[in-house]
């Protein structure tokens, strides 16, 4: 692919005179990989709303699907952040669901004050990112495994400090900060995960640390030849995955009123899937925020269609578990293919 | 020795192997009779790997033909098929895997192939004992991991283990080709790897030694076959021919002395300075280097010649001192960062895994270290990054010069000058050279030259580490020569040839120790 053209940005200075592939010119195959999946998203549009006009092609249904997703989408968000470096975090569920309780049991239980509250759940988030640092860094455990660990202690403190019940009656403030108002019709909850995803594409694309994180990611040993420091590097995107997964808990909170012990485990997969899936499209080959933002939602959009359609909810789990599987060995066809001719050549 | 009429073990003749355009073998003949030590001797290049590769059936020949105990074998040989014809190879890095035990390790290639249901360790245990016992191995414990063996006991190891398989198979007569298994071991105890060969010798059995140490060659082979240039050099009988004409057969006659113009080196000042410096093989090293100069540092594989940079540049765990234009730095706590800090630029020999990132765009890999120079108003500024690559590329004639490509489209010539461009943009007050030119066409090869001559010209300090000797001689003033760690010579120009180096290193085990404190005293003694 060629180097990296963000979906926004838009013209290049004429750089001598460009030969096959700059980015200027899009050759057709490029641009099938690139936006594929923007419009097979399309397509699922135009199918399930020529099947069911009246209940999916309604605003209040794409109301929904862009809405009440902003909890999965800040929590893929998050987890391309730590991939990008080249390291897992399968405890962002854990670190969602601790986060929500740590609201729901402070503000709802304790009377603590709602913006104290939101402050130890991301503080929560950054220490999980810490202590995965921590092992994977200091100790040299390979970070799947830690974050698997660590994953299912957080599930089992969750447990713990809500005594294994579901807390709800979370301030308002929360609640109507997250879910209260629409903009366009669309809740407010939509463009907190929109606003990440500028910030992260601007991280990624704009930014020297964002680019030393992408070479971290690819190449661990020129990275440290070429002075990055990268321990510190890995050490921050695993603390910022943290933060982030956190912060997909208090989305969470607000847009439930309150908390329970066994959610955030089914946003882990999901995440992932999306996550891989988005590495697929917009930015192919890369873990990019647009791409993620398009794989959610294509996601979504195939699910609340299948329900309208009458289907079984076991759908969910079919079609996540097979977007995750389909997407990863996407990804690879290309390298699979390169590997093979340079073995040829 | 059996004589030339009698049935030869095994007996290649006129074999050839191109690879695109260039010639790897040209018609190579190899005899290795019953029951001797066959030395295989040759530089870097010279189709060494090659031949041994053709026979392990890794590659297909072009040409030739090859018989073993008198039959023909057709070729080319299927991968594996040397097993069946009693053949056996140890590498030099012998494919043990340290976290098993020193039985599994035995038994390794049994439970690899045919399934045989339970494994009775009592039995497997008991019968590794035995081996290692009939081998004179002892203080080799069946059940230990191999992690916990000495670099020794592994080496040993891995022969028994190849001899056994051998064993196992019923060849009579085997031959067990070593590829270089001495290179990383230590001196102390290599009597008992030499008397393992010879006591399979003695059992019936044929050795093809594969190495670089003349000094192992005149302990060990009865007859030597040299190549040079992929083509055979000459076979000659140990006992009567002395070392000088083994070198001289090794490296030819060619004696092409390169007209060296040398920079005005003593007036410049020390750049880099090291010393005592220590890594995993590198044991005491003293140098300098003066803005202008270009030191090469070479010797023989496992001398240590190819650590030295890395830990220089701390990015290998040292110990020593550096010191750059006057001041010093404790290499047990320096790292790549902090001498980028200070002005050291470092090209790595390892492209793939180590200079270049193949799967992003050569903007990408040669802005790596000067980012921070590309900011604009809002952030990265990829038309900078991009109009600065195309520079760059313009100015080390990397081709095509497009920076949007990734840098596996490159060939690695080009990856090569990309690296070069990324680490001499900055006009590096010291610049470290691992193998610049290995892997690299002959024109990409000149151009690399000249971007290094073209940097001390500029008052860059170069420390050029190389076991090719032509690059040596094409770009240093001056060239240490290491065995086992140590620096044992100070080769210096004017009419510093390829040949000289060779002959100095191919002899630098035996001076290893006599001409150490010599060669120190040559080395800090500034040169004028």
């Amino acid at each position: 692919m060629s180097s990296d053209a963000g979906p926004a940005t838009p013209e290049r200075a004429p750089v001598q005179e460009p030969p096959a592939r700059t980015r200027g010119r899009l050759s057709p195959a490029k641009a099938i990989e690139r936006f594929g999946l923007v419009a097979a998203w399309a397509v699922v549009i135009a199918v399930f709303g020529a099947l069911r006009p009246d209940t999916f092609m309604t605003s209040a249904n794409f109301s929904t699907i862009l809405g009440s997703q902003a909890v999965l989408v800040v929590l893929t968000l998050g987890v391309t952040v730590v991939l990008t470096t080249g390291d897992y975090d399968l405890s962002i569920g854990g670190t969602l669901s601790l986060s929500a309780m740590l609201i729901a049991v402070l503000n709802a239980k304790h009377g603590w004050p709602i913006g104290a509250a939101v402050a130890v759940a991301l503080a929560a988030g950054a220490a999980v990112g810490a202590v995965n640092g921590m092992f994977v860094l200091v100790f040299g455990v390979d970070s799947f495994i830690v974050t698997l660990g660590t994953g299912t202690v957080l599930q089992g403190i969750v447990l713990w400090i809500s005594n294994s019940t579901t807390i709800s009656g979370v301030s308002n403030t929360l609640v109507d900060a997250v879910v209260g108002s629409s903009l366009l019709g669309v809740p407010v909850a939509f463009y907190y995960g929109l606003a990440l995803c500028v910030l992260l594409w601007y991280l990624f694309e704009y930014t020297t640390l964002g680019r030393r994180m992408l070479f971290v990611g690819r190449g661990r040993r020129v990275s440290r030849l070429s002075g990055i420091d990268v321990r510190r590097v890995r050490w921050g995107a695993l603390v910022a995955t943290g933060v982030i997964s956190a912060f997909a808990g208090v989305l969470y909170a607000g847009t439930t009123g309150g908390a329970d012990s066994t959610s955030g485990a089914s946003f882990l997969l999901p995440a992932f899937a999306a996550a891989f899936l988005g590495a697929t499209t917009i930015v192919p080959g890369r873990f990019n925020p647009w791409g993620t933002i398009v794989a959610v939602y294509f996601l979504v959009t195939g699910i609340t269609g299948l329900t309208i359609l009458g289907v079984q909810s076991y759908v969910q789990q079919l079609f996540y578990g097979g977007a995750l599987v389909l997407a990863v060995a996407l990804s690879q066809y290309p390298r699979r293919k390169e590997l093979r001719d340079a073995e040829a050549g | 020795m059996a004589s030339a009429s009698s049935r030869a073990l095994l007996e290649v003749t006129g074999l050839c192997k191109s690879f695109g355009g260039a010639r790897a073998l040209s018609g190579v003949d190899l005899r290795i009779e019953p029951g001797e030590v066959h030395g295989l001797l040759g530089q870097n290049g010279s189709g060494k790997s090659t031949l041994l590769k053709a026979l392990a059936g890794f590659h297909e020949p072009d040409e030739g033909s090859l018989r073993v105990r008198g039959e023909e074998v057709a070729l080319p040989l299927a991968p594996g098929a040397f097993r069946e014809l009693g053949l056996a190879f140890v590498h030099q890095d012998l494919a043990l895997v340290p976290a098993l035990s020193v039985t599994e390790n035995l038994i390794v290639s049994r439970l690899a192939g045919r399934g045989r249901g339970r494994i009775r360790w009592g039995v497997e245990n008991r019968r590794a004992a035995e081996v290692l016992d009939r081998y004179g191995l002892t203080g080799i414990e069946p059940d230990a991991p191999v992690a916990r063996l000495t670099q020794m006991q592994r080496a040993l190891l891995a022969i028994v283990r190849a001899v056994e398989e051998l064993r196992a198979d019923d060849h009579a007569a085997p031959l067990l080709v070593l590829d270089e298994p001495t290179a990383f071991l230590p001196r102390t105890g290599i009597e008992r790897l030499f008397a393992l060969v010879r006591s399979l010798v003695a059992d019936g059995g044929s050795v093809l030694f594969v190495t670089h140490d003349l000094d192992e060659v005149r302990e060990l082979c009865d007859r030597v076959t040299v190549l040079r240039d992929g083509r055979c050099a000459g076979t000659l009988d140990v006992a009567r021919t002395t070392t000088d004409e083994l070198v001289e057969l090794i490296i030819g006659h060619r004696l092409e002395r390169r007209a060296h113009t040398r920079a005005d080196v003593a007036a410049g000042a020390v750049r880099l300075r090291a010393r005592a410096v220590r890594g995993a093989v590198v044991d005491d090293v003293d140098l300098e280097v003066r803005a202008g100069e270009v030191l090469g540092v070479t010797g023989l594989i496992g001398s240590g010649f190819d650590e030295l940079a890395h830990v220089l540049f701390g990015s290998r765990p040292g110990r020593g001192e550096v010191e750059i234009e006057g001041r010093s730095h404790d290499l047990a706590a320096f790292t790549p960062s902090d001498a980028i800090g200070v002005g050291v630029s470092f090209v790595p020999a390892d492209r793939g895994s180590d200079a270049a990132i193949a799967r992003l765009s050569v903007t990408d890999n040669v802005t790596m270290t000067t980012l921070a120079s590309h900011r604009g108003r809002l952030g990265l500024s990829r038309e900078r990054m991009e109009a600065k690559a195309a520079e760059l590329g313009e100015r080390f004639a990397v081709t095509p010069n497009d920076p949007a490509l990734e840098m596996a489209a490159l060939s690695g010539g080009n990856q090569q000058k990309a690296v070069l461009a990324k680490w001499l943009q900055v006009d590096p007050r010291v610049l470290l050279l691992d193998q610049p030119t290995q892997g690299v066409d002959v024109r990409a090869r000149e151009q690399i030259f000249a971007a290094i001559r073209a940097a001390t010209a500029s008052g860059t300090a170069v420390l050029c580490a190389s076991a090719d000797y032509d690059e040596l001689a094409s770009l240093c003033d001056r060239v240490l020569v290491l065995a086992r760690g140590r620096v044992v010579l100070a080769l210096e120009g004017p009419g510093l040839s390829k040949d000289d180096i060779a002959e100095k290193v191919l002899t630098s085990t035996s001076t290893a120790g006599v001409l150490r404190s010599a060669a120190r005293d040559a080395v800090t003694t500034p040169t004028n």
